[in-house]
């Protein structure tokens, strides 16, 4: 009488254990990730017996790769894949691992089936659907953690690109970088009123030369937060507005009634006009000499 | 005049607006546009693509290198099966928003563009091409 799937399964790699590890280790050697040198062989080999070891137990519980026997595997499986996401492994070398398991199990059942072809079509094709199952489950992990990665460098560049630096007594700059979205505007009102309370300032620059791109938008915005500084008694003024950008927004139609300046250096000059305070050099520049 | 080259992005939340800008800036700088020129259809690219996005519920832009002689140009056009657009005289008019918008996107979209073409249907969807010869 012929066995299903799960049988056939179950008696390769429980009676085949070493010769099917020692090819699947094998196959792993060949492969980019250990040549790399991303992961040392004694790791690799360590993953490699923990997964067979588990897979031989899951095995036990039937052949349903989502199914609670297999519980620990996908665990591990999803250990594994995290870790090789942070560790900047391709998703194919990923993927590998499991897949890369796939021939020496076939090899097995050819040798552990004999002359039975049903037993061995059954066995081939549990083994195919349950690591592909399996093998997407890593490719599914590796992308969350990928994209984990991606949301928190996303973050930490919102907070860090908002900054709001002090120039001098009561006079605040805030440098914006990158895109400015609704998100991002509610982030930077939100520290420019901040610090205005914190260092009593008179007179805030709001910089605008990492800006690529300010359409009526970005322009609403960037009114709004001078129309809440205003509020707060704290004038404010727009540097950092280049040429090109300058024509567009005229042909745009936007009126930034505000002052502003081409540079943040000469914002700076008159925030300090402004408060009564003046740069004034103490000796004469160095005189370069000449021959 | 022939177009040698064309792709579609689609819009369909606020990072598509970002892309949409990098990809039109890029373009913009194959086909050896100057800085301002640049930038103007940049910015227009970015106030029809947050039209399409806003107003539009979402569609798509197609953008595309066009040759006319020796002249070559970017075109762009942004098409959405939104709600359309009853009255366009009063929705080319600076100002006026039925957004809460500053109500300068789609004038000042034409005027950064040296082609602008505008046409929607009430029901059916709204399409605006717009390019920039070199």
């Amino acid at each position: 009488m012929s066995m299903d799937g799960a049988e056939v399964l179950s008696r390769t790699v429980t009676q085949d254990e070493a010769a099917i590890l020692e090819a699947w280790l094998a196959s792993l050697r060949e492969g980019a990730s250990l040549q790399s040198g991303r992961i040392r062989e004694a790791e690799l080999q360590t993953q490699a017996k923990t997964v067979f070891g588990q897979l031989r137990e899951a095995l036990e519980g039937g052949l349903d790769a989502d199914g609670g026997s297999f519980a620990p595997l996908r665990e591990t499986l999803g250990e594994i894949s995290r870790s090789r996401a942070i560790q900047g492994f391709t998703p194919t070398d990923t993927a590998n691992f499991i897949f890369a398991l796939k021939e020496p199990i076939f090899e097995s059942l050819r040798r552990t089936a004999g002359s039975d072809a049903s037993d061995l079509a059954a066995g081939i094709v549990a083994v195919g659907k349950m690591l592909d199952r399996l093998g997407l489950h890593t490719m599914e992990v590796f992308l969350a953690s990928r994209e984990e990665v991606i949301g928190r460098q996303g973050q930490e560049i919102a907070e860090l690109s908002t900054p709001v630096v002090r120039l001098w007594d009561g006079i605040l700059a805030l440098p914006l970088i990158g895109t400015l979205d609704s998100a991002r505007t509610g982030v930077v009102m939100e520290n420019l009123l901040q610090a205005i309370v914190d260092e009593e300032a008179e007179i805030a620059i709001i910089d605008i030369t990492g800006v690529p791109t300010v359409d009526t938008l970005v322009a609403q915005h960037l009114l709004k937060t001078v129309a809440a500084a205003r509020l707060m008694g704290a004038d404010c003024i727009v540097s950092g507005i280049r040429p090109q950008i300058a024509q567009t927004m005229v042909h745009l139609g936007v009126e930034l009634n505000v002052v502003s300046k081409a540079t943040l250096a000469d914002a700076f000059a008159v925030a300090l006009k402004q408060t009564g305070r003046k740069v004034v050099r103490q000796q004469a520049a160095p005189t370069v000499e000449r021959r | 005049m022939t177009i040698s080259k064309t792709e579609t992005l689609p819009v369909r939340s606020g990072d598509d607006v970002v892309r949409v800008r990098q990809r039109v800036r890029a373009l913009a700088i194959e086909i050896g546009l100057g800085l301002v020129d640049q930038t103007k259809i940049v910015t227009a690219a970015s106030e029809l693509a947050r039209n399409t996005l806003d107003y539009g519920k979402g569609g798509d832009v197609r953008a595309e290198i066009v040759q006319a002689g020796l002249r070559k140009g970017l075109r762009l056009t942004f098409e959405d099966q939104g709600p359309g657009i009853a009255d366009i005289d009063q929705a080319m008019t600076d100002r006026f928003t039925t957004g809460g918008g500053m109500g300068l996107g789609l004038g000042g979209a034409k005027r950064l563009s040296s082609e602008f073409h505008i046409e929607s249907t009430p029901g059916t969807g709204t399409r605006v091409t717009i390019a920039r010869w070199k």
